[in-house]
């Protein structure tokens, strides 16, 4: 676990150095082709009809004017497309078109294929839908006080989508050795991720019955799946090729309706098909952050120590299940993984809403939790009188170590991570010490690097790596990962020129294309670079087996000594006695016929054996401390975040201009979560949401965005290729907690809810004015009466083997 | 895209223009409620220039008419007979990229891709006014220019980077815009 601090490790040519990504260029110049840059000649234009009520059954539903107004190619309804999907199997509660009933205003109901785009937008005014409307279940609450009517019947009960318990350890105890219990709640909004570009698909049939979809995916491998589902295609006779996409943040992970409608409308009318959504209907695609209604316990001592935690959270879910099930999880796994937490308990609750569903976004499910953890330590420390940096850092989690649920950390740099943060921003000088409506605040994070296990079970790789070899020195890398602006494709250039001592432009890489490419999961958890890069390592290191032994015969030296940079092969004691690459490669294809080569990774298993414990664990953790600098006017309540310091340990950069970008824009999100980002609907006007649309949804612009200072803390961990640890999730989640521990800093208010808008600031303040508690936040828990008995599973501290057992009285160990 | 409905009346007799893209003479007809991204995009298979947001928000179809940034969404094609347009194809010289192509290309600026066309143009317009311009005037230029991946570090950046080498400096990006602050 060296520490490099910034520098690659010596002898690396590529890795640790800010090459070009392998796309930059193309996205520099225009040429990139994204999904809605797509056209074919004879090419239909798609549109959906969408409910314009929150909650209904269809009654009936005529689309035969639709059908017969001229430029019309087809049109479709639910019963064309009855098979339910959805992104995970536990939840397969979506259809492409809305079957006898909606769920959300904004839900497909119909599809029109026609000519144009103004053509089939006119066929939308000619159907006819008759809805009986329902009682409309709007939040957490109204979800968790009215059973009836149920926006699903698979749910567990009521409108409650799932109920997940553990407890890590006698939590009670663990109270009990404490000097000090606080229970807190907080609330977090949700926002949606707002790529800049809009979902955009085009479908093509083949006159031998084969489809190809050119769509806008983070997850081609599990799209491929819910197509063969609910087309009846086998999955040979489908291609889909995810174009790059203009964004993701977890925003096109799931399968979605329109991929699905015109996919069919493609198959039926044997022409092209495109669709791309407005930027209203891309606000009912969603599938972003859950509203989280949290409360967490925790048991400290006079040292700032932890004894136990009990953290609950209440997620609206939304209309569907989507990835739901698995952020449910995420609300109760990374709360162990940076301070020492003997003792923990979960419990998450989703349900369901007429609204549209909520999903995977940035930090999936953690930057609720994070908020919550964050802002009690601030409130801890300040209750304790101890500096909050110097508290976190005296409790870490030690590296290597197995935490209380059962998640590995394995190289942990948080340490170096709040130093680096402390000494840069002046923390020292500064906290508690600014004027009034000046503050300063830390928080800290750590995340997962890939998750542990795939969304459907299976034991096979969850990435795949092949390499071709050519007589002119090129080399191709073919992988099913999908760009999404991270710099996936580049990353496998950057190892496989690494590995094989070429230039990372001599290699062409062909990535998310199912007919092309061996799978890789896709672009979600912080698992690409971790995943793909190692199954890039063991492809290049084969094919450079291979090319080691040519080169040893003509040479006659022994393979183990030559060495591959600099586009040659060369004996390490007489570097004169080389081939060039190209000649490598005419003498390996000499020796052993075409060259080719493959790679896989699947993560280490976990040691965890409870049900629901393939959640959480990662091949490897990366840390973040933040700490922000915010002025508070006390007029307006308006807050300003001038600047924020922020130190991330990254384990390795493969390159470090692309964590530089990875870093800036996780601070951005969060900033974007922390101040304004807001998904709300209007509830008393039938559920319709309050604005989608670009102008209103607010956003950082430039005039908003504050100037981060970054440090990149390089604590290898030795699952990750070269080092390397996740750094496009992890920098987010501290930034909301931070800010709002700085305007505590700032003007002794405590706004336990994002987003931090004026008003919450302006009310605390008043309200502290008139000596009341100056805290904006929920105060009121909502919960289901009934919760399942807590799967009980002892902590590792306490010699358990990782199996759920039956409740014991547990002895407070020493 | 399309938010808006045209009647079948308005669609049957086409608008016809003669203008300038990119330095070439350009003539073409087109529906008459066709925006100038609409025209460039769909007419001209011009696809550099990318849409968001369908109002004028978010600054990803940023093209340069007469040289000032205009948003593409909000202009009528129309009303273009006689301008001169510029768009993201024509930024570079042959294969030689436009300094800002090569600083974003070089900084990262460019994750996804689909605002700096927008980004690149708008950056460019001010350059053409102001060679050298401050961080806080990169900003004031660019806060039309919505971007969710960058967090416009790395584009204020490549901004600089770009008008110092535009006034002939040997000018690297700082150590700290690369491996961050030490």
């Amino acid at each position: 676990m060296a520490d490099n601090n910034g520098k690659g490790p010596s002898g690396l040519r590529v890795i640790g150095k800010p090459f070009r990504k392998v796309d930059a260029t193309a996205k520099c110049t225009g040429e990139t082709k994204y999904a809605d840059d797509i056209v074919f000649p004879r090419m239909l234009h798609a549109k959906l009809f969408r409910s314009s009520v929150p909650h209904a059954r269809i009654l009936s539903l005529d689309t035969s004017q639709a059908e017969n107004y001229p430029g019309v190619k087809a049109v479709l309804t639910g019963k064309d497309l009855p098979k339910a999907y959805g992104a995970m199997p536990v939840s397969e509660d979506e259809h492409a078109l809305a079957i006898d009933k909606v769920r959300m205003v904004g839900e497909p109901v119909a599809a029109v294929a026609a000519v144009d785009e103004d053509v089939a937008t006119e066929a939308l005014d000619l159907i006819k839908v008759e809805y009986e409307l329902l009682p409309t279940i709007t939040s957490i609450q109204s979800a968790i006080e009215h059973p009836e009517p149920r926006v699903h019947d698979h749910g567990e009960v009521g409108n409650i989508h799932r109920r997940q318990v553990y407890e890590f350890g006698d939590v009670e105890a663990g109270f009990a050795e404490a000097d000090f219990i606080r229970e807190d709640l907080t609330f977090y909004e949700g926002s949606t991720h707002l790529a800049l570009e809009q979902h955009a698909s085009v479908a093509q049939f083949s006159h031998d019955g084969k489809l190809t979809l050119y769509t806008c995916t983070q997850d081609l491998h599990y799209l491929h799946k819910a197509l063969v589902k609910v087309l009846g295609l086998p999955a040979s006779h489908i291609h889909v090729i995810a174009t790059p996409n203009g964004g993701g943040f977890g925003g096109k992970c799931d399968p979605f309706q329109h991929e699905m409608a015109v996919s069919k409308l493609a198959m039926i009318t044997g022409r092209p098909v495109k669709i791309c959504l407005t930027r209203e209907e891309v606000f009912y695609c969603h599938r972003g952050r859950h509203p989280a209604l949290m409360s967490t316990k925790t048991g400290f001592k006079r040292d700032g120590s932890i004894t136990a935690m009990h953290h609950r959270t209440i997620l609206d879910g939304g209309a569907y299940g989507g990835l739901g099930v698995a952020t449910g999880f995420y609300t109760g796994t990374f709360q162990t993984t940076t301070y020492q937490i003997p003792r923990f308990k979960c419990e998450a609750v989703r349900v369901f809403t007429n609204k549209a569903p909520c999903g995977p976004k940035r930090g999936n499910g953690t930057p609720q939790p994070r908020f919550a953890q964050e802002v009690q330590m601030d409130k801890i420390a300040d209750q304790l009188g101890l500096d909050p940096a110097e508290m976190r850092k005296r409790h870490l989690v030690p590296p290597a170590s197995l935490v209380a649920n059962w998640v590995r950390v394995g190289s942990m740099g948080l340490g170096k991570c709040i130093d680096k943060a402390v000494e840069g921003s002046g923390w020292k000088e500064k906290f508690r010490k600014l004027p009034y409506g000046k503050g300063i605040g830390l928080a800290c994070s750590g995340y997962m690097t890939g998750a542990q296990t795939p969304i459907y079970w299976n034991n096979m790789p969850h990435s795949g790596v092949q390499l071709k070899l050519d007589r002119g020195g090129g080399v191709t890398v073919y992988c099913g990962s999908a760009e999404i602006g991270q710099g996936s494709d580049s990353i496998l250039a950057y190892i496989v020129a690494e590995v094989l001592g070429i230039d990372p432009f001599d290699i062409r890489v062909v990535t998310s294309d199912t007919d092309l490419t061996p799978v890789d999961l896709g672009s979600y958890s912080s698992r690409v670079t971790l995943m793909t890069g190692n199954a890039a390592i063991q492809a290049a290191e084969r094919a450079k087996d291979l090319l080691k032994q040519a080169v040893a015969e003509k040479l006659e030296v022994p393979a183990d000594r030559l060495v591959f940079a600099d586009r040659r092969v060369f004996d390490a004691e007489n570097p004169e006695k080389s081939q060039t690459f190209i000649e490598a490669v005419w003498l390996a294809e000499t020796k052993f016929g075409t060259l080719g080569t493959v790679g896989s990774y699947k993560p280490p298993a976990g040691k965890a054996k409870f049900k629901g414990s393939g959640i959480g664990p990662s091949p490897a953790f990366s840390f973040t401390a933040a700490i922000a600098e915010v002025e508070v006017n006390p007029e307006t309540g308006i807050v300003v975040v001038p600047r924020m310091w922020v130190a991330h340990d990254v384990g390795q950069c493969i390159n470090p201009v692309l964590v530089m970008g990875q870093v800036e824009g996780s601070i951005y999100m969060g900033l974007g979560e922390a101040l304004m980002e807001e998904m709300t609907y209007r509830g008393n006007r039938n559920v319709v949401h309050k604005f989608p649309s670009f102008l209103e949804y607010k956003s950082p612009t430039t005039l908003e965005m504050c100037d981060i200072v970054t440090y990149l803390i390089e604590d290898h961990d030795s699952n990750g290729p070269f080092g390397a640890k996740e750094a496009g999730q992890g920098p987010q989640l501290p930034v909301p907690p931070a800010i709002a521990n700085a305007i505590f800093d700032a003007v002794g208010v405590r706004i336990d809810e994002v987003p931090i808008t004026p008003d919450k600031v302006l009310k605390a303040i008043r309200d502290k004015a008139k000596g009341l508690e100056g805290r904006y936040g929920p105060t009121k828990f909502t919960y289901p009466s009934e919760m399942p008995a807590p799967i009980f599973v002892p902590t590792p501290f306490e010699g358990g083997d990782g199996k759920p057992v039956e409740r014991q009285p547990v002895v407070a160990h020493a | 895209m399309k938010a808006v409905k045209v009647t079948k009346e308005a669609r049957s007799e086409k608008a016809h223009i003669r203008f300038r893209v990119n330095g070439e003479p350009v003539e073409v007809a087109f529906s008459p409620h066709k925006t100038l991204l609409e025209v460039l995009r769909e007419d001209l298979g011009l696809t550099g220039t990318k849409h968001g947001c369908e109002l004028g928000e978010c600054g990803c179809c940023a093209v340069l008419v007469d040289g000032r940034p205009v948003l593409s969404c909000l202009v009528l094609g129309a009303a273009m007979e006689g301008h001169e347009i510029a768009t993201v194809e024509g930024m570079a010289d042959g294969t030689k990229l436009h300094p800002l192509q090569a600083a974003f290309a070089d900084l990262g600026a460019a994750q996804c891709g689909y605002c700096t066309p927008g980004m690149l143009l708008t950056a460019k317009a001010l350059l053409e006014r102001v060679s050298r311009p401050s961080r806080d005037q990169i900003k004031a230029a660019l806060s039309g220019n919505i971007c969710r991946c960058t967090g416009y570090i790395k584009i204020y950046e490549a901004v600089e980077l770009a008008a110092a080498w535009m006034a002939g400096e040997q000018a690297e990006a700082p150590k700290e815009s690369v491996y961050g602050r030490q």
